[in-house]
């Protein structure tokens, strides 16, 4: 193993996966690719939403990729920005929210 | 901020640019050769087409610094093109019509064009024999000093197309590749465009801007990037404009400076390399344009003039200009032509495949 679980130069690796499963990671990369195509979304509306899941998930390929990708398709820092906040607000209401599961506990067994 | 060539920096040294683009990477390996590169897809050596574009670098001189600039331009550049050379471009443009060769569009350039003080009357000249006129104008220089204010009133009574960089339709974005303020310049400059008719439908006056990236990576599909640019524009700021040019930075110059000095110039050239496009590769801009130098020499584009490459197999100087000899002439490659080959191509009129 290297000395770190992180190296930046695995990024561009990423299609070696099909070195030990062709068939699946062709399937994936096919769907992957379709995905990121301009559909009703925009490419750079994609990027952002990628970008934005990438923080959520804390993949430090993805937020390289993804920061790149943005820049590349016009994104600015604000929006990019924005994004991450997205993010945030969603990981931390998520939190927030279980707090009714809380209260309902607490009430359920106390006087 | 001082030029490279102010600042005595090496960079200002083409020959010195030449060797970084040619050194062996850090592990000892060198980069495809662009030469081999085109050699295995059957475009070495690479022939001209059909010249269509005679761009004229009217002088180095500018009111603003970028620090991307490969043409190291800067207010303290003080070499522009003297009324004999521009003479000897007219007199060129004049043989070649003659000849049965006619070169319908003029590119200007600089620097900044509409500082050199004979630019006016150059553009009356063109105009007057019914060239189509583009100038490249850096939006603030309209506003750098009232006589400048009426540029575009001249623009407009000589038809010509205006062709004017913004990197982006933040300030942060924009300020940080050409300097503080400009961005807030460009849009006054771009109003006042309009206001004249400049990218208004059925004006029949060509704005075009041009993007191109603010650090070390390539620019997106140039239909996405026009779509964000017009609505962010006209949401903003009620600008409109015809078309955007999205143009690849070349690893030269003040670019190459900031490629090196960040860390960036290995990983710039591997994408650079990495994205070669065949068919962006035909359709480089080298091979339907000529580029004249402040001095008169003639180059196979606008960087090939910034790396003092002049044309090889062809007369290099205005004077002796030959639409027939420059047509059987090899064009002259180096390792920064993967900027113009790179994804969706690169040329002074946007992106080609």
């Amino acid at each position: 193993m290297e000395k770190t679980y992180y190296n930046p130069a695995d990024l561009a690796k990423f299609g070696n996966i099909a070195e030990f499963s062709p068939d699946l990671a062709k399937k994936f990369f096919d769907y992957y690719g379709d995905v990121f195509k301009e559909g009703e979304l925009s490419e750079r509306e994609k990027s952002l939403i990628a970008l934005a899941v990438a923080h959520a998930i804390q993949c430090p390929y993805c937020i390289d990729a993804y920061t790149t990708d943005g820049l590349e398709k016009g994104a600015s820092e604000g929006q990019m920005m924005e994004a991450i906040h997205v993010a945030a607000a969603i990981r931390g209401g998520a939190s927030l929210v279980h707090g009714v599961q809380m209260m309902n506990k607490v009430k359920e067994i106390t006087m | 901020m001082k030029s490279l060539k102010r600042q005595e920096h090496k960079f200002s040294d083409s020959f010195i640019q030449l060797e970084v683009l040619q050194a062996p990477r850090p592990g000892g390996e060198n980069f495809h050769r662009f030469e081999d590169k085109l050699d295995t897809i059957g475009l070495f050596p690479l022939r001209p087409t059909q010249l269509e574009i005679f761009q004229v670098n009217v002088g180095k001189m500018c009111n603003q610094t970028c620090k991307h600039c490969h043409v190291d331009a800067g207010p303290d550049r003080k070499e522009i093109m003297t009324p004999e050379t521009m003479q000897q471009c007219l007199d060129a443009l004049d043989g070649a019509d003659a000849a049965g060769y006619p070169v319908k569009t003029i590119d200007l350039t600089g620097g900044a064009p509409e500082m050199n003080p004979d630019f006016r009357w150059f553009v009356q000249e063109l105009h007057k024999r019914g060239k189509h006129v583009m100038v490249r104008c850096n939006l603030t220089i309209i506003l750098a000093n009232p006589k400048y204010h009426d540029l575009p009133q001249f623009f407009k009574a000589h038809g010509v197309e205006v062709v004017s960089s913004l990197p982006h339709f933040s300030a942060r974005r924009t300020d940080a590749q050409r300097g503080d303020g400009v961005f807030e310049k460009s849009i006054k400059a771009l109003q006042m465009l309009n206001a004249v008719g400049y990218g208004q439908e059925g004006s029949g006056l060509q704005l075009h801007l041009v993007y191109n990236p603010s650090g070390a990576f390539l620019p997106g599909s140039q239909v996405s990037l026009e779509k964000e640019f017009k609505q962010q524009l006209k949401r903003q700021y009620n600008i409109d404009f015809n078309s955007l040019f999205v143009i690849t930075n070349l690893p030269i110059s003040r670019f190459l400076d900031y490629l090196v000095q960040s860390g960036n110039y290995e990983g710039y050239m591997e994408k650079l390399v990495n994205s070669f496009n065949p068919a962006a590769a035909a359709n480089v801009m080298c091979r339907n344009t000529i580029s004249v130098g402040w001095d008169g020499q003639l180059y196979d584009c606008d960087f090939n003039q910034m790396l003092d490459l002049t044309v090889a197999g062809a007369p290099s100087h205005i004077k002796d200009f030959s639409v027939e000899q420059l047509s059987q002439r090899e064009i002259v490659l180096n390792q920064h032509c993967y900027g113009c080959t790179a994804g969706a191509g690169s040329s002074c009129g946007g992106q080609t495949a």
